[in-house]
Parts: C-alpha cells; sequence; structure tokens
C-alpha cells in the first residue's frame, strides 16, 4: 500500500471525513479556549464545566432545543453553584468544584439511564466519532465557528482579563462580564467536544493543547496559532491511529495530544526540561570556572 | 478648586472586620502623596476604594469632582499593582502590557491604531525601556518591572496614578529612577498615591504623606508626618525604639 492510499483510504468513507471534520473543529475552538483557561488557571473550572455540562445536554435532548442551551444553563449553574458553596461554608474551592461538577455529573448519567432514546445517549459520554449524523456535523461547524470567531474577536479583552483584572476594571471594563463570558464561551465548546471525545475527555483538549504551546513561546499571539496547529495535527494523527488499530477515536486523539506535551515538556527550546537542566549546569560550570581562575 | 482624589469619611467593612473608618484624605491635583501604614492598616482597601473594587459601608469617593465609575470610563484611573500580584511568566511582552493601557481609547477588538503605537513608544521612551519593549516581562529587573506598568499608564494617558508598595524589591539606583519619574509626571499635573513602607524615599519624593491605621492619623509635609512619635502612633512602638527614641 503507497502511503497516498495509507493517508487516503479511511477518508472514502462518509463517517469518517464527517469524523475527521468534526474533530478537527473541536480540536482547533477547544485549543484556542485553552491559552486563556492555563493563563488564568482555570483548568480545573474547563475539567468542571465540561462535565457538568452533561444533564444539560440530556435535558435539552428531552424537551428537543438545541444541546447548546442545556450547556451553557448548566455550565453558568456549575459555575454559580461552585461559588455559592465557596463563599458562603468552609469548604475550600477545589473541593467546592469536585463536589458540584460530579453531582451534575451523576445527575446526567441517571437522566440518560432513565430515557428512552433512538440515538444512544450513553455516546455523549464517550464520544461517538463514527457514528455522527449530518445533523451532528452542521451543529459542530456552526457551534464551533460561532465559539471561534468571538474568541478571536475580543482576545485582547480576554488575554487582559487574564492578565491583569484589576487594570481591566479601572480602565472602565467590566472583568466579571469578561469571565463569565469566557465561561458560557466555554460551556459552548464542551458541546462542539464532547461529540468529538465525548465528556469524559473534552477537558484534556481544554488543557492540554494550551499547556503545550505556553512551554513553547514566550508570545501569546503565538500560543494562539501553536496551540490550534498541534491540537488539530494530534486530532488527525489520532485518527488515523483509531482506524488503522481499530482503537477507540477519543482517547488516541487524546493520547496523541498527551504525547504531543510530553514531548515537548522533555525538548522544548527553551522551557523543556532538556534545556532547562542544561542551561543551569552550564551556569554551575561558568560560576565554577570563575571562582577557580587565578585573579591577575 | 475641586479636588483629584476626595475620600469623603468613608468606611469598608469585610465581613465583621472593620477596614477603613471614616478615612478623609483631599489630594490636590499634581501632589505626590506617601501613603503609610502598617500590613492591615487599609493601604489596599484606600487604594480599592478610590478605583470603586469595594463599594464603601459609608461616604463617598469622587475623583477629578466625578464618580470613580465615570473617572474609570474615561481613562484617567492607573493602578500599578504590586509584583506577587501580577504574573510575571504570563506571555506578554513589554509592548503588549504598555499597550493595554490603550485599551480603553481603542475599539471593539482593541485593534491598535497609529495614535495607539504612537501612544506606547512615546510611554516607554519617557520610563526608558524602548529597547527593552519586546522583552517578555519577567526578564525585566524589579525596577523595569515598575516603570513598565508606570508607562502603561502614561500610555493610558491617566491623570490619577496608584501605586502599590513600588519600591518593594527594587534596589537604590531604580528607587531613585522611578522617584525622578514619578516627579516628572507630577510636575506635568499628575496626580499620584503611593504605598510604601521606605519611609526614608518618601520627603524626597512626596509632597505629602499620609499616615493610615484603619483612619487617617494624620496628613501633612513628610517630613512632619515622619516624626517618630507620629510613627510610633501608627506602628506601635517599635519604630519608637529603633529610632532610638526614649520609650
Amino acid at each position: 500500500m503507497s502511503i497516498f492510499e495509507f493517508l487516503l483510504e479511511p477518508f472514502d468513507f462518509v463517517f469518517m471525513q464527517r469524523a475527521l471534520a468534526v474533530t478537527v473543529v473541536a480540536a482547533v475552538v477547544c485549543a484556542v479556549l485553552s491559552c486563556w483557561l492555563v493563563l488564568i488557571g482555570w483548568s480545573l473550572m474547563g475539567d468542571a464545566v465540561s462535565h457538568a455540562v452533561l444533564p444539560g445536554v440530556v435535558l435539552a435532548y428531552i424537551v428537543g432545543i438545541p444541546f447548546a442551551v442545556g450547556a451553557v444553563l448548566f455550565g453558568f449553574l456549575a459555575v454559580g453553584l461552585i461559588g455559592a458553596v465557596r463563599d458562603t461554608s468552609r469548604v475550600k474551592e477545589d473541593a467546592a468544584i469536585g463536589i458540584v461538577f460530579t453531582t451534575l455529573f451523576a445527575l446526567g448519567l441517571v437522566l440518560i439511564s432513565v430515557t428512552p432514546s433512538q440515538t444512544d445517549l450513553s455516546h455523549i459520554i464517550f464520544g461517538n466519532l463514527l457514528g455522527l449524523s449530518h445533523q451532528d456535523l452542521v451543529q459542530v461547524l456552526v457551534l464551533g465557528a460561532f465559539t471561534l470567531g468571538i474568541l478571536l474577536l475580543k482576545r485582547r479583552d480576554f488575554t487582559l482579563f487574564a492578565f491583569d483584572p484589576t487594570h481591566a476594571h479601572a480602565i472602565g471594563l467590566n472583568p466579571r462580564l469578561l469571565g463569565a463570558f469566557l465561561l458560557g464561551l466555554l460551556a459552548l465548546t464542551s458541546v462542539v467536544a464532547l461529540q468529538a471525545v465525548g465528556v469524559v475527555l473534552v477537558v484534556a483538549m481544554l488543557i492540554i493543547p494550551g499547556a503545550t504551546a505556553y512551554l513553547l513561546t514566550d508570545r501569546f499571539g503565538r500560543m494562539l496559532l501553536l496551540a490550534p496547529a498541534i491540537s488539530a495535527a494530534c486530532a488527525v494523527v489520532g485518527l488515523y491511529a483509531s482506524y488503522y488499530l481499530d482503537a477507540a477515536s477519543g482517547g488516541m486523539v487524546v493520547l496523541a495530544q498527551g504525547t504531543a506535551f510530553a514531548v515537548v515538556y522533555l525538548f522544548s527550546p527553551r522551557h523543556g526540561l532538556v534545556a532547562t537542566r542544561l542551561a543551569a549546569s552550564r551556569r554551575r560550570r561558568v560560576a565554577a570556572g570563575t571562582a577557580l581562575r587565578p585573579t591577575p | 478648586m475641586t479636588a483629584a482624589i476626595d475620600v469623603d469619611s468613608i468606611s469598608v467593612h469585610y465581613g465583621d472586620v472593620l477596614a477603613l473608618d471614616q478615612a478623609t484624605l483631599r489630594l490636590d491635583k499634581g501632589k505626590i502623596c506617601g501613603l503609610v501604614g502598617m500590613n492591615g492598616s487599609g493601604k489596599s482597601t484606600l487604594f480599592k476604594a478610590i478605583m470603586g473594587l469595594v463599594k464603601p459601608d459609608a461616604g463617598t469617593v469622587t475623583i477629578s469632582g466625578g464618580p470613580p465609575s465615570k473617572a474609570r470610563k474615561s481613562g484617567v484611573v492607573s493602578y500599578v499593582p504590586q509584583s506577587e500580584d501580577v504574573d510575571w511568566q504570563f506571555p506578554l511582552s513589554v509592548h503588549d502590557v504598555v499597550m493595554m493601557g490603550r485599551y480603553g481609547h481603542m475599539g471593539f477588538t482593541r485593534r491598535p491604531r497609529r495614535a495607539d503605537r504612537l501612544a506606547v513608544a512615546e510611554a516607554l521612551e519617557r520610563v526608558e525601556l524602548t529597547n527593552f519593549a519586546q522583552r517578555q516581562i519577567g526578564q525585566l529587573s524589579g525596577g523595569q518591572r515598575k516603570r513598565a506598568f508606570v508607562a502603561r499608564g502614561i500610555a493610558q494617558g491617566a491623570t490619577t496614578l496608584l501605586l502599590d508598595e513600588p519600591f518593594a524589591g527594587v534596589d537604590k539606583r531604580s528607587e531613585a529612577t522611578i522617584c525622578t519619574l514619578l516627579k516628572e509626571l507630577a510636575a506635568d499635573g499628575a496626580t499620584i498615591l503611593v504605598s510604601t513602607h521606605d519611609l526614608h524615599a518618601l520627603p524626597d519624593l512626596a509632597d505629602e504623606a499620609v499616615l493610615l491605621m484603619r483612619r487617617v492619623l494624620m496628613h501633612g509635609a513628610p517630613s512632619k508626618v515622619l516624626q517618630p512619635e507620629n510613627l510610633a502612633l501608627a506602628f506601635g512602638l517599635d519604630v519608637m525604639n529603633r529610632n532610638g527614641s526614649p520609650l
């Protein structure tokens, strides 16, 4: 089999074409958002919101409204509850996050188990790339384009919010509103990505690309290019691997991202482990050298 | 004449804790005022109240004759944060940070125009960081970091500058540079409020000093306010001992 056949064969199938489109769109949108999440320190929040949207999605299915509506409602509900538990009890934030999102996730699981449906709702949990309908595809493309558009148009405000919310306030912007906006987009992004990798693994796509890009550059603008590029490449590699190894597609995509992170973590030119260790030992040698050199 | 900053007997509670108790402070345009007090004396709360980050339970804050919200909208207020409140690893260049001072003047997407780039270049020139514009902010020295944030306020066109502990972790030479810069800005009409533990620098830098201990204990010329017996009121007896004054 030639390399071209190897690369093209999977996409003879319509389901694989759809899978590719959805995975790449989800990977790109998640990756762009992840740049802010890792810098604000909202990785756990990403975890929480992406899980907490589950009951919202199931309820939206039951009522027959777009998934996005239910997801955003429950995303905000989760953030509100986390804030309430943190602020009105002696429980700390990480515990509040853990309590709220697992409870909402459990609610989602229970709702799925009691809801009769033609499409198997349990696909939401692990993703169902290979069984995407035309409608799913359209929903992902529209939501993905919308979310990505807003993120990029308001990127400077979000970066200001991430870096210095006090300054945002001082110049008359509303940092709370910006934060809420970002959380709303996080909920929408979760809907986009849960079609691709499922609720459980969405959080990987919301953290790993941003963290990987952060180790590669000191410029936020470049992070915004590197993160989606790496993420999309991993999505494609993961899909091929899943096709030829006949393995879970969502899992493969996330494994590819985790591998990319590991490589960058070790070998990034400036912030990688190898480079920082080498630089440290060079500094020690230089320091020792100057100490030993006789003074003229 | 309307005061540049007018804090009129404000009280602020955090739960049961009284952080500010009928604090009053009037600051005229073009003056530099040093804010002195112990940790927990309400310095940060006073800054927050002036910026409208906390709402006083009683009293009012007026900036250039209007409410703080109006002052923020018109971009006259700039805050230089304490070093430990800044993420120095954040992937932004000095230029990027100073450009954030212009956001209030920009459109929906904050796309910089010529005027914005000029303002940033001028501000960087003014604080002598032009050659460091493309450095990541964490790669600056302590004094340069402070100047970068002051440059953000200059680019913004702020007339009210609030500096929270600008001399912490800054060497003497950089401190002198910052003091000179602040005095120039005040001469141009900026009103500057500086909280500091560095009492030695104050008489040279500030026109006025304020002793804070939840209330404004004293407000006047630095040489007078910083007398050991006055400091003893604000800091307890430690300072008096250290200065060799009799107990």
